[in-house]
């Protein structure tokens, strides 16, 4: 390679193009995982982590190639927007879908919520209502 | 309705990070448009008005940097696990729910902590018990004690690495105490 084409041109074109591919493959990933996964929770782990990783590579290589530094402080905020709300979303879903037994109990190697849940249930008296052991205020 | 009056030096990193957005978002950082936009931020935080978050009152650089960077190592090297895991496992995997007592009982550093853990991929909070700061974490490819044993004490790492980084002196001195002993 001959020192004219090895512009800063050429590395930054070529650095997008890898973070562009890699952050895309970050969401088959996810989207492999959605199908092979066997319940709600693994689900959550393969539709929201990777997520986070393919986001900042995809937002990376936009800011690349954009070549304007006016555009990296929004890049920024979507991603830490993307960081503050995905573990939000993931634990109210996994929280309902523990709760609502959407769970393979056989797949677990231990279950250490189990008990408390159940404690706690008895305490109350009725089945259904786990928010006794949590959210007390 | 019961207002506590919160100081400016509390509410000050809340409307840095508004003016900060609002900067990003017009993609303009002129000081006449900055001057604006922290006024903007001081109106909303009045009439939008959130409970107070209780900072530590320390927060040390050094080592947010470097803890910064872990992260970010632990998230790339994490997703390719799943990636691993979901073509080579799929609907065999083994996962756990486990459940790590937190040293801390500061809702900034639960809350931090929880949003750490799930982002790094492989864990994920399913549920939080404030009044005893445990987290309930449901750890994929989590096949026998061992590896619970080992997701804990990650758990555990991070929330040390974050009492570090922004916790209050008492608890760093806990801490320190814990490490020596």
């Amino acid at each position: 390679m001959n020192p004219e084409t090895f512009s800063a041109d050429t590395v930054i074109d070529a650095v997008s193009a890898v973070f562009m591919v890699v952050g895309a493959l970050m969401s088959l990933a996810a989207a492999v995982g959605l199908l092979r996964f066997p319940d709600l929770m693994t689900r959550m782990h393969a539709a929201t982590k990777p997520q986070v990783l393919g986001l900042f590579l995809l937002l990376f290589a936009l800011g690349l190639q954009m070549r304007t530094w006016w555009v990296w402080p929004v890049l920024g905020v979507a991603w830490i927007f993307q960081l503050l709300t995905v573990p939000v979303s993931a634990h109210m879903v996994g929280r309902a879908g523990y709760r609502t037994k959407h769970l393979h109990p056989e797949l677990l190697s231990t279950d250490e919520l189990e008990a408390v849940v159940q404690q706690a249930a008895g305490k109350r008296g009725f089945g259904d209502d786990g928010d006794a052991a949590t959210d007390r205020r | 309705m019961n207002r506590k009056r919160i100081s400016l030096r509390q509410e000050l990193p809340l409307l840095v990070w508004l003016v900060i957005v609002w900067g990003a978002l017009w993609q303009n950082f002129s000081p006449g448009n900055l001057l604006f936009g922290a006024l903007t931020a001081v109106v909303v935080a009045r009439l939008f008005y959130l409970p107070p978050v209780e900072l530590g009152g320390r927060f040390n650089l050094l080592r947010a940097v470097p803890f910064a960077l872990v992260f970010v190592a632990k998230v790339v090297t994490a997703s390719f696990q799943v990636l691993y895991l979901a073509l080579a496992r799929g609907p065999k995997v083994i996962s756990a729910v486990v459940a790590v007592p937190l040293r801390s009982h500061s809702d900034l550093l639960v809350t931090a902590t929880g949003h750490v853990t799930a982002l790094i991929p492989g864990s994920l909070v399913v549920e939080v018990d404030r009044s005893t700061s445990t987290l309930y974490i449901h750890g994929i490819n989590v096949r026998n004690a061992d590896d619970a044993a080992r997701l804990r004490k990650d758990v555990r790492d991070t929330e040390a690495g974050l009492i570090r980084i922004m916790g209050t002196q008492a608890e760093l001195s806990a801490l320190n105490q814990e490490a020596g002993s």
